[in-house]
């Protein structure tokens, strides 16, 4: 989808749905393709909104004002928006426990999602899902889940569903190192290569689950080594590198449109806060932490624009204070939006 | 009216679904061949082998395929081979399936049916021949259906691909063979009400899929004693018809439920707990389970008959329960 039209439309202050209208007017383009200076910005304006929106919900966090068990994906945008940045609103994705960036990417609406973080009757989902939950059916973000690994599968369903329709649609999943180790994971690995499924596998390698690291978890180094194993095309590309990961993502769309099966990407990120809010992180050396904010996929992607004189240096400035602006409101919105009534809880069971 | 096996009887409503609808898909283990009892026998020779979709033995997954492919607008039927094995897509039924419409704030759909067969049959020991129907009740958001004979099955499987709901389809493999009429077409909605089989006055026997039968015969053997048993098929289990069952029980003023699953935790003290609520002082004795004991199923045939609840036993609560008198 074009998400700098939908982007734009919410910094000039429109409803979620407007938002979306004007985000569904973008139309499908090849993925693999090169990219024009304003497209390159653009996608780094979607790592600044998520960048913004969750240093925002930390701050909300840390005053009460949010509530439950968040985990934060700052760090790891270069993967959210080099991955979505490729895909149109039809095509479904599907996240796990970390995912208000792929959501966002997505296309969700900020003010929406804050709502529903903020547990209010105008998020999402009635402030009935909450952070890990998260659904903006609208913009093709089918599920969150805070079961690790399991929306794998769920995404082998879009992708059979999507390729029995014939619409050239394609379901990706995004899921951590930890989930590699899941039965399901690699149940799925075998029938999305069996059938060859339109699905693209995104493996956020962040190098830890919860407090463990990787290498305490399994001896396979590279978790793209899976996909080896079940017969499908596999890399392992610098997640902090949305270039990168834009062009591995360019390919695995281009071939599961043109019904070539299941590609598995695995991007190497770590993630700048704890595993989740409050947590001290007594299990990282800050040595670590401080090499990592070297490479933030951000600055990092800044300094590429302003190397191929990709935009000004204005422009850079505004992403960041647009977002910013972007993010303010949705929290404010989001704020003074009505808790759901009691009643609420016992309704919408079932269909 | 064609006479149909219980299991005809479940394809005829699968296979009508089909027809009818192009968004039904089978997934399952060796379902394009029929399965190991033929239950989808001849349905992807007809409606063609992309519809009836071979799984590898991955239930969790497949579980979560169908629910992902639900939520894309199919209509996806997952046979679990049985119903032992469903342990391995607890997380998938349990987490994704019963709760996405709900923690969507009702953005996403679930039009799953989920067939599994269950029960005693064979001298299968403790990994085939379970009844687990009771954990899903404690599940919202998720409907369990027990046909009990070859119409309720026909009918209620066309029920469960129409709701937009999961569906626990839970088949019995004692009943396969038994043999009865089926309304060309369906007999109507079966779906959400107990059937009242037999009506009596003086002690309602309230049973779920094979339990029925006994509890009928039962109900004759008790009739030449002069005792009028009203005979209720429970059919859905969630929902749960309390409405039938309490206005049986104040007409009769006693409840027996039977089933074959074990006593502690299953559907009959829900039913008992929910009947109480409401006909408490139409009782004239407390409510009985005839029900397994509590134990896992045993593979030896003394054993295995000892496990099962039969007519005897129905006769026996009865008994008892008639001669237990408000003080
Ligand atoms: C099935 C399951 N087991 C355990 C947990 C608790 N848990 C939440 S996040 C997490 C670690 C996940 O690690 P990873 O997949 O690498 O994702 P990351 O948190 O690094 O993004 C665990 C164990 C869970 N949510 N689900
Ligand atoms: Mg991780």
């Amino acid at each position: 989808m074009n998400f700098d039209t939908a982007w734009k439309a919410g910094i000039q202050g429109r409803s979620g749905a407007e938002n979306m209208k004007a985000a569904k007017q973008g139309s499908a383009k090849p993925a693999t393709r090169h990219d024009d200076s304003s497209e390159l910005l653009s996608l780094l304006r979607h790592m600044w909104v998520i960048r913004a929106f969750e240093e925002k919900v930390s701050a909300l966090y840390a005053a009460r004002e949010i509530v439950g068990l968040l985990h934060l994906g700052i760090g790891q945008e270069a993967v959210a928006v080099g991955v979505c940045g490729l895909l149109d609103t039809d095509d479904l994705v599907y996240g796990g426990h970390r995912s208000h960036g792929h959501a966002i990417a997505k296309g969700a609406d900020p003010n929406r999602l804050m709502a529903e973080l903020a547990g209010r009757f105008t998020g999402y989902c009635r402030g009935k899902g909450g952070s890990m939950h998260i659904v903006a059916a609208e913009a093709g973000f089918v599920t969150a889940s805070g079961v690790v690994g399991g929306t794998v599968p769920l995404a082998l369903g879009a992708a059979f569903a999507a390729r029995e329709k014939g619409a050239g649609r394609v379901a990706v999943v995004f899921f951590g190192d930890g989930a590699g180790q899941t039965g399901p994971f690699h149940e799925s690995l075998n029938i999305a290569s069996l059938w060859q499924l339109p699905v693209i596998f995104v493996c956020e390698n962040n190098g830890y689950a919860e407090f463990t690291p990787l290498s305490a978890h399994t001896k396979v180094e590279r978790l793209a080594q899976h996909a080896n194993t079940y017969g499908i095309p596999g890399a392992t590309v610098d997640g902090n590198d949305i270039l990168a990961v834009r062009k591995a993502m360019g390919r695995a769309v281009d071939n599961a449109r043109a019904g070539k099966g299941p590609t598995f990407v695995e991007c190497l990120t770590y993630r700048l806060r704890g595993h989740y809010e409050g947590d001290p992180g007594k299990y990282r050396e800050l040595s670590q932490l401080a090499d990592w904010k070297k490479k933030d996929p951000i600055a990092r992607f800044t300094r590429v624009l302003k190397r191929r004189r990709a935009a000004s240096a204005g422009d850079f400035e505004k992403a960041e204070s647009d977002a910013r602006a972007l993010v303010d409101a949705a929290a404010e919105f989001a704020l003074s939006s009505p808790w759901p009534e009691p009643e609420e809880t016992a309704t919408q069971v079932c269909a | 009216m064609p006479e149909l096996s219980y299991l005809e009887a479940i394809r005829s409503g699968l296979l009508a679904e089909m027809r009818d609808d192009p968004s039904v898909y089978v997934f399952g283990e060796d379902v394009a061949l029929g399965g190991p009892f033929g239950v989808t026998q001849g349905i992807a020779e007809e409606l063609g082998s992309h519809r009836v979709v071979n799984t590898p033995i991955s239930e969790g997954t497949v579980m979560g395929v169908a629910i992902g492919a639900a939520l894309s607008g199919l209509r996806p039927v997952v046979e679990i081979m049985f119903v032992d094995f469903i342990t391995l897509a607890m997380d998938q039924l349990v987490n994704h399936a019963a709760k996405l419409h709900y923690m969507s704030g009702g953005q996403l759909r679930v039009p799953l049916t989920v067939r599994v067969q269950c029960g005693v049959q064979g001298n299968m020991g403790a990994h085939h021949s379970q009844s687990l129907e009771s954990w899903f009740l404690h599940v919202p958001g998720l409907k369990v259906v027990m046909p009990s004979n070859p119409a309720d099955a026909d009918s209620l499987m066309r029920d469960a691909i129409r709701d937009d709901n999961p569906v626990l389809f839970v088949e019995h493999r004692g009943l396969y063979f038994t043999r009865a009429e089926v309304p060309e077409g369906g007999s109507g909605r079966a779906m959400d009400r107990a059937a009242v089989l037999r009506s009596g006055t003086d002690v309602t026997v309230a049973a779920v899929s094979r339990m029925v039968a006994p509890a009928r015969e039962a109900a004759e053997a008790l009739a030449a004693e002069g005792i009028s048993v009203e005979v209720v098929d429970l059919r859905s289990l969630v929902p749960l018809d309390v409405e039938t069952l309490v206005n049986s029980v104040r007409k009769t003023s006693r409840l027996i439920v039977v089933h074959e699953a074990v006593e502690q935790g299953g559907v009959g003290a829900e039913v008992a707990a929910r009947v109480q609520e409401q006909a408490l002082y139409y009782l004239d004795s407390p409510i009985l389970r005839v029900a397994a004991p509590n134990a896992p199923v045993p593979c030896a045939p003394p054993l295995e008959n000892f496990f099962v609840p039969d007519k005897e036993r129905v006769v026996a609560a009865v008994h008892r329960t008639l001669a237990s008198q408000p003080a």
